[in-house]
């Protein structure tokens, strides 16, 4: 498609001005240069607000539908549970099952039931939260719905992205789905368990995929069935906990790989 | 898909940059899109009319264009193109690079048509 003078795509901070002059009488051009998702955007950091506000550590969960996050999420609790204040927020497009079973860990858990919606986005997080004691939290995880497209485009308002691939599903999906490997801050190669009988899947080459999305993300082998490989996970939200709390010391924030330094070099900051 | 809630959110935005122009309706959208926003332009295209039946954008033109996929070196400095899945230097083949371009998801204009008793302001 053909590139304007009038339209705004071309401004720079010299030739801004010239971007409001009408184009003919009674019509008017107005240069905009807002990202699309100002709206869920600014939701979004206003629950990072509340979750910062509480010193709480907010990770979004996204994969295929299947790939082990809430069996993942049990497990974690099952170990840290003594450790940690656990509190979870469930994504699904319909039933309660995932709560109930995040429940009957003993933790406190809210589910999003989105109907149609294939994705959660900073309002409905929002609504959740509502419906929750946060008191005495620590990590909040939120499971985001089973979809490898378009949880990645909206901002939740949490401070790290995990992106589960089980060994089920092929090793290539980070080069199929870019968009999603690329907003990862960790990967988690899910039910290695099934590794021999899948003999097809190489995790170097799955890692290999995500390099070439230029993300340096660390990619973990694990099974939560088997309880094999966990250890890693575990320190890496140790981590995130501990840098999320100098975060919040020192009155800054974090937001996930989703919404990239590039995205902010030509959009919001313009 | 999530393409309808992209569109639901440009018809809102531009209704209210409408408000705020005191203009009638919107003539004229124009969007910038990358591959890496995960947004699809022929899916958005194919979403906006629904969204826009029955507000001031119902019959703006819609103009998506779509943002080639370019990073940076962050090993040796230089500009290249790239692919959404490849996201590679062009001169050294090294992954530490930076999306310049093609991650973007923006309203970049509106043409509105002005309400008579405003064109005096
Ligand atoms: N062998 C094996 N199976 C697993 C493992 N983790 C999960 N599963 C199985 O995979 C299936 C899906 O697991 P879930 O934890 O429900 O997956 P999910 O990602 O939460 O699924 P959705 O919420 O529906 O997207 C279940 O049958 C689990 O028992 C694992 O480590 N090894
Ligand atoms: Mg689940
Ligand atoms: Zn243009
Ligand atoms: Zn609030
Ligand atoms: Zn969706
Ligand atoms: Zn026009
Ligand atoms: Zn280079």
């Amino acid at each position: 498609m053909k590139v304007c003078d009038t339209c705004g795509c071309n401004l720079t901070p010299g030739n801004r001005k010239f971007a409001y002059k009408p184009v003919e009488p009674g019509a008017t051009t107005v240069s905009v240069l807002q990202n699309l998702l100002k709206k869920n955007d600014d939701q979004a950091a206003h629950n990072r607000a509340h979750f910062d506000a509480r010193g709480i550590l907010a990770v979004n969960l996204m994969s295929s539908p299947g790939s082990g996050k809430t069996a993942l999420l049990e497990a974690t609790i099952r170990a840290l549970k003594s450790e940690f204040g656990i509190a979870v927020i469930e994504g699904d497009l319909e039933t309660e099952n995932d709560a109930e079973r995040i429940r009957a860990q003993g933790v406190p858990a809210h589910q999003i039931v989105t109907g149609t919606a294939c994705h959660l986005d900073a309002h409905l997080v929002h609504d959740a939260l509502h419906h929750m004691n946060l008191d005495g939290i620590d990590i909040l995880f939120i499971e985001n719905v089973g979809n490898l497209v378009c949880p990645a485009s909206f901002d939740l308002g949490q401070h790290a992205n995990v992106t589960l691939l089980s060994v089920t599903e092929g090793d290539d999906k980070p080069a199929k789905y870019p968009v999603m490997f690329r907003a990862a801050d960790v990967v988690l190669i899910t039910k290695t368990d099934l590794l021999p009988y899948l003999d097809d899947f190489d995790p170097v080459r799955s890692e290999m995929h995500v390099r070439h999305l230029a993300n340096s993300a660390p990619v973990m082998r694990l099974s939560a069935r088997k309880d094999a490989g966990m250890e890693a996970w575990f320190d890496w939200l140790r981590q995130q906990l501990a840098a999320q709390r100098a975060r919040v010391n020192s009155g800054t924030t974090r937001r996930p790989a989703i919404q990239a330094e590039g995205a902010r070099m030509h959009s919001s900051n313009i | 898909m999530h393409e309808l809630s992209i569109a639901q959110a440009l018809v809102e935005q531009v209704a209210r940059i409408a408000g705020e122009q005191h203009a009638e309706y919107a003539t004229h959208i124009r969007i910038r899109i990358g591959p890496l926003s995960g947004v699809e332009a022929e899916l958005l295209a194919s979403a906006f009319p629904l969204a826009a039946a029955g507000s001031l954008a119902e019959h703006a033109r819609l103009d998506i264009l779509q943002a080639p996929v370019r990073v940076r070196c962050q090993t040796c400095g230089a500009e290249s193109d790239a692919t959404a899945n490849r996201l590679l230097c062009g001169a050294c083949g090294d992954w530490h690079t930076q999306v310049i371009s093609g991650d973007e998801l923006i309203l970049e204009s509106v043409e509105l048509e002005m309400r008579e008793a405003n064109e005096s302001v």
